[in-house]
């Protein structure tokens, strides 16, 4: 086959083209081989040990948020896992505490006290303020009028059968203690709370 | 120095330059699963969505306690129920599904895209999704069935065995949930230990085919199972017993592929070489003659 000398010019430009193209990267021939992996995202994250809300067995939480807790940075959750330092469960959770960020984030979870007044056919947002005098308030008029510090036979009972306290599974020893304290302290007998169990 | 410090690759996919190759000694990791011990809780399935901050649709219920009913792009793994009669007895067969992390990953091989799937040094197999070109073609050289599509952004997602936290010397999200120790992690080598252990207990109950699942046609795998019939693997959910690399990826990566190639390359050299040496095919004046008076004859 003869070859012309612009022939050999053509295929001669047409290599130095294709070479080029291929220095300029876009054969993926200088790509990096290196893939980045997800960094991870608890590197700097705030760790904070805390008691599962869920079931009595109360199982230790590590909740990481981000913020560093400096003035002007606000913290949010980001993370729940098992604390692998608590006796409980050693790091494991259950599905319902695996899953404890949802609801933490859930639309539905009550973030303040409310009240439904009597008569009223829905929840008010009420302060805490509010709430905590007008807790005491009744529980006070509540005790004054149902107190029983005798029974019939005239043996001391101090007992408040009227009302009931429900204090929550996800506290520490010392604050079941407390709770425990408190309650008892006023006379009442229904008490749902970790303590009892 | 790559990027990755502690985690080098070993594998890359569709790339036919080797990644460093000094740093082989990554101890080797392992997820044992061990199926008779598990409850069928989902907490892992829960731990996974949570650490992996994926949102599964909220599903249906078929029927089953399979939920959702089978691996989707956002939920990397799933229980498996299998109700099986044995004599008199039903037994509650409840596999952890998701991604085997093979030694020898289809998934990889399948790939055209350059380094859309890698393996690490310690043996995970890990989808780079930004290199991903959502061909589906892992789906298919999956010998189990593990990888999906997304809708949404047509990419492949699995399992990645937390390799975010793997990497900083944690376990994975499921394995560290686990209440019953079902799931356990750490090196391959104690892994199987552990399953050595595990098996001895079982045989004592009278599971005397018991054993470990680790399939040697895709090189073992780094999910592992203790399976209580570990001679019919088949049983908890379709796990296949003997999982093999489909032929046709060897056949299409290996034989095909390079021909193909040469064909492509052999079409354009040739169509060039001949362009310059006879030049485009050119009408002449007569031709173009000819075929106006053929064309009005025709007309009239």
């Amino acid at each position: 086959m003869a070859v012309t000398r612009r022939q050999f010019m053509k295929v001669s430009a047409a290599g130095l083209a294709a070479s080029s193209v291929g220095a300029l990267g876009f054969t993926g021939a200088g790509e990096a081989l290196a893939a980045g992996v997800r960094p991870f995202k608890l590197e700097r994250a705030t760790e904070t040990r805390n008691a599962c809300p869920y079931c009595a067995v109360a199982c230790g939480v590590l909740i990481y948020t981000m913020g560093d807790r400096s003035k002007n940075a606000r913290s949010e959750i980001i993370h729940i896992e098992g604390d692998p330092d608590h006796p409980v469960n050693r790091g494991t959770l259950c599905p319902r505490g695996a899953a404890a960020l949802d609801f933490v984030r859930s639309p539905n979870r009550l973030k303040y006290p409310m009240v439904r007044k009597p008569g009223s056919d829905k929840f008010e947002r009420i302060s805490w303020d509010v709430a905590m005098d007008r807790v005491a308030k009744l529980v006070k008029e509540d005790r004054d009028k149902n107190f029983i510090a005798k029974n019939r036979d005239g043996v001391t009972v101090n007992r408040w059968l009227t009302t009931g306290f429900f204090g929550t599974s996800s506290q520490s020893n010392e604050a079941g203690y407390l709770t425990y304290k408190l309650v008892r302290a006023t006379g009442l007998l229904g008490l749902e709370d970790q303590a009892r169990i | 120095m790559a990027t990755m410090q502690s985690l080098d690759i070993r594998r890359r996919s569709a790339s036919t330059e080797a990644p460093p190759q000094v740093r082989q000694s990554a101890i080797q990791v392992a997820k044992l699963i061990d199926v008779s011990k598990c409850i069928g809780c989902k907490a892992c399935q829960a731990a996974c969505l949570e650490w992996n901050d994926l949102k599964a649709p909220i599903g249906y219920t078929d029927g089953t306690y399979d939920n959702p009913t089978d691996l989707t792009p956002t939920s990397w793994t799933v229980m498996r129920f299998t109700e099986y009669e044995r004599g008199d007895d039903l037994e509650w067969l409840i596999r952890k599904d998701g991604c085997m992390h093979c030694d020898d990953p289809g998934c990889l091989k399948a790939c055209p895209a350059p380094g859309a799937i890698v393996q690490y040094t310690n043996g995970i197999v890990d989808f780079v999704s930004e290199n991903c070109i959502g061909c589906g073609y892992c789906v298919k050289g999956c010998p189990f069935n593990v990888p999906r599509i997304s809708k949404v952004d047509r990419k492949a997602y699995k399992c990645t065995l937390c390799v975010d936290r793997v990497s900083v010397g944690q376990a994975p999200a499921c394995a560290k949930v686990c209440p019953t120790q079902a799931i356990y992690f750490g090196s391959k080598e104690d892994m199987i230990v552990h399953a050595e252990h595990r098996i001895a207990d079982l045989k004592s109950r009278g599971f005397q085919k018991s054993g470990l699942y680790n399939p040697p046609g895709v090189g073992g795998t780094h999910v592992m199972y203790v399976l209580h019939h570990a001679d019919q693997p088949s049983l908890y959910a379709g796990l296949p017993d003997d999982p093999r690399i489909s032929p046709m990826v060897g056949f299409w990566k290996g034989v095909m592929k390079p021909l193909s190639l040469a064909a492509i390359a052999f079409a354009g050299v040739f169509g060039f070489l001949h362009y310059i040496t006879k030049g485009p095919n050119e009408v002449s004046d007569t031709d173009e003659r000819k075929a106006d008076e053929m064309a009005k004859g025709k007309g009239a």
